[in-house]
């Protein structure tokens, strides 16, 4: 009854099995390690993007000209913000396959509201974003209240509010914004100028690495295992590289979009939200074990209430931000390939299908797996019908590539 | 895990008397009664439909009891949910464990109760305590940042039970904590649970182990049908007896055990007992304050495998 005293310190001694140590030799050996693992994170994806890319420029040298990956990132950006929604869907290991049909009720509830009924357009929006809410809101109560699978709820929801998305049209059936509103501005003729573009991109790599010093000094204080400050300037360092060549190559045509930017910065606040906050590991853990949330004193439904909500409401905003760069809302918004793209990219991007593990970046660089695809056929001159068949066949292959570094993980216990 | 309650003389922290608990037709639970003091050990044994989930379930909130009553430190309380039971300090830890594998080690021990710093999670603070606590019990934990999926079975059961105290809970309830481990991954939970005695928490052990319940029990609770069917000390019962116990070969259900007082007194135990059918002689004496731990292995890094039949040293309710 009294081995309470000696008070040792909490230093991290870790077992002599494990593996540690630090400076840049061990940073890259540990990412072959993690690697060789099956814990791939974004390496698949990464190379995927890089032969796509060379494939397509060599198919055709406009691929990766200034000018098409200036459309190419502002075509990312609707689809893009309604993959975010479905990643965050997809962390809980449920579904939303109605995303495409909230995107094109919300256009129809813009261009309604702000052409015909001439209401102000911050009204509009609000109005397209509180129905897209209200929609998850149903979808979550519908979950939780009377337990059926969201892969059901959510296929009622395409068919659904598809319907109610034709019948807010009405006769007109297609319905054109003013090109002098902010919106239409904002989605296909706002770009940074290079010298905003730098500035943000330093000031952004500034804030990152700022934050990364500040933990690993306090972790370094608490007397934890921290990251070295050399690892901290070659991960920024790199980034910033990037970062910059990008806003470069870019600017020699129009520039950084800032509707793209736009969606940038939805990646980010929801990697933020989805790795900082109690709501975020609230998501991972539902996401992991429903019960073990549970049990933790996790108000489950809630989660649910608002994974669905949240998902609903970033697909109003994509469809608001793809009826804007159109400058306008028909029947066909948000119908067609909408659907099966948004999840495609969020699955290529490395969100498992299975629950609890990806993160907000995957719809990015899923996005831009598709986007580039659908681009590079486009440029080929292929019509929709192979770019539909391709856009399957790298789904699958993305899946086959989370499955088996699933399997990889679990032999290497990293699962 | 700040308030180590090692200092105080062993307090009776959860008095269940005359509890009932029917399921239909079925009379799970039968005026059972049950006990457990701070820093006891009490093993919960009896063949499967014996009735010892259903008291857990009793104590833990999932089923609330039909008849008897319940004391926590000696004040009567109703237990008609998990979070009161979580409310009063009781943590049960179910045999699934209930851990989320994607998740790592510190994620999943302040899982529901992240600490924060403003908006945000503190991971540095969690971290840091959660190695503090680790260390505390002897754990051996490898890195809290791994995700618990690549952890081993006792592993597992270590973070789960580590889980349990960070709300620094009265008494913790293990649910066939041993069943699936093998002979090293048992000695590391067994050692783990002689920490929370030393940590002064009331450990309620449920267990077909006979090896395991006597090498951590102090005490042993037989239930039999629903009944209390004996309740015997560590220091002198062989398994051979107990299972005598379990299966009905000994009987003691009939015999009415007398509620002993809320107050801690363990002067007023002898005797009171069933069966202790060997009096132990120092049982007439018992005004022996002893407090000191006995079984010596207080560095924390002592791993006793068990062994069949293998007696403890008496400890201080020993005496009994």
């Amino acid at each position: 009854m009294s081995a309470r005293g000696d008070e040792r310190l909490a230093e991290p001694a870790p077992d002599e099995r494990l593996l540690s140590g630090s400076g840049l030799r061990s940073l890259f050996e540990g990412f072959v390690a993690r690697i060789r693992g099956g814990d791939l994170g974004a390496l698949p994806v990464v190379l995927g993007i890089v032969v796509i890319w060379t494939v397509f420029q060599a198919l055709n040298p406009v691929f990766l000209s200034s000018e098409n990956l200036v459309n190419l990132t502002m075509q990312c950006a609707a689809i893009g913000t309604i993959a975010l929604g479905v990643v965050v869907v997809l962390l809980v290991g449920e579904i939303d396959l109605s995303v495409g049909s909230v995107s094109g009720l919300a256009a129809a509830v813009l261009t309604v509201t702000f052409v015909q009924l001439q209401w102000n357009l911050v009204l509009s929006l609000i109005a397209a974003l509180a129905i897209g809410c209200l929609v998850g809101l149903l979808y979550g109560y519908l979950f939780t209240r009377f337990g059926l699978p969201s892969f059901v709820i959510t296929l009622a929801g395409l068919l659904g509010f598809l319907g109610l998305q034709l019948w807010v049209l009405g006769e007109t059936g297609s319905i054109a914004i003013p090109f002098d509103s902010w919106i239409v501005m904002f989605a296909q003729q706002l770009f940074l100028p290079p010298w905003a573009a730098y500035a943000l991109a330093v000031a952004a790599v500034g804030v990152y690495a700022w934050s990364r010093a500040r933990h690993a000094q306090r972790r370094a204080a608490a007397n934890l295992v921290s990251q070295s400050y050399v690892a901290i300037a070659v991960r920024s360092g790199v980034l910033l590289g990037f970062l910059v060549a990008a806003i470069w190559y870019l600017s020699l045509d129009r520039g950084v979009g800032v509707m793209f930017l736009f969606f940038l910065a939805l990646v980010v606040v929801m990697n933020f939200f989805l790795t900082r906050t109690r709501w975020g590991r609230s998501v991972y853990a539902v996401g992991g074990s429903v019960e073990a949330a549970r049990r933790a004193g996790i108000r489950v439904d809630r989660i649910y209430l608002s994974v669905f909500a949240l998902c609903s409401t970033l697909a109003a905003a994509g469809g608001i931000l793809a009826a804007a760069r159109l400058a306008s809302a028909n029947q066909s918004s948000g119908t067609g390939d909408v659907n099966l793209n948004a999840i495609a990219a969020a699955v290529i991007g490395g969100t498992s299908l299975f629950g609890g593990r990806g993160s907000a970046f995957s719809a990015l660089v899923g996005i831009v797996v598709i986007q580039s695809i659908s681009s590079g056929l486009t440029l080929l001159n292929l019509d929709s019908s192979v770019q539909f068949m391709v856009t399957g066949v790298v789904l699958v292959l993305a899946v086959i590539v989370d499955s088996l570094s699933r399997r990889t993980r679990a032999a290497t216990g990293r699962a | 895990m700040t308030h180590p309650r090692t200092g105080r003389s062993r307090e009776r922290v959860l008095t269940m008397r005359g509890i009932g608990k029917r399921f239909g037709a079925v009379k799970a639970l039968t005026d059972v009664d049950f006990w457990v003091n701070e820093g006891e050990v009490v093993a919960l044994v009896g063949d499967n439909g014996a009735g010892k989930s259903t008291l857990v379930k009793v104590l833990a909130g999932v089923h609330p009891p039909d008849a008897g009553t319940i004391e926590f430190d000696g004040e009567p309380v109703d237990i008609d949910s998990p979070a009161d039971a979580q409310d009063l300090g009781i943590e049960t830890i179910f045999q699934d464990l209930a851990l989320c594998d994607n998740l790592d080690v510190v994620a999943n021990l302040w899982l529901g109760r992240e600490l924060r710093d403003g908006a945000t999670l503190d991971e540095v603070d969690m971290e840091q305590r959660t190695w503090t606590l680790l260390r505390e019990l002897s754990a051996k934990i490898p890195s809290v940042r791994v995700p618990v999926a690549s952890l081993s079975g006792g592993q597992r059961q270590t973070v789960a039970i580590a889980r349990s105290l960070i709300g620094e809970p009265r008494v913790v309830i293990l649910d066939e904590p041993t069943a699936a481990l093998g002979v090293a991954q048992t000695a590391e939970v067994l050692n783990l649970i002689e920490r929370l005695r030393e940590r002064g928490h009331g450990v309620i052990l449920i267990s077909h182990n006979m090896a395991d319940v006597l090498a951590v029990a102090d005490r042993v609770v037989v239930l039999r049908l629903g009944r209390n069917n004996g309740v015997y000390n560590v220091a002198d019962v062989t398994s051979e007896t107990l299972i005598a116990a379990i299966t009905g070969a000994v009987d003691h259900s009939g015999a009415r055990w007398t509620p002993p007082a809320a107050t801690p007194v363990p002067s007023t135990a002898p005797g009171r007992v069933r069966p202790a059918p060997a009096a132990d002689p120092s049982a007439a004496d018992p005004a022996v304050p002893e407090e000191a731990p006995v079984d010596g292995d207080t560095g924390g890094t002592v791993i006793r495998m068990p062994r069949t039949g293998s007696r403890r040293l008496p400890r201080e309710d020993g005496r009994r």
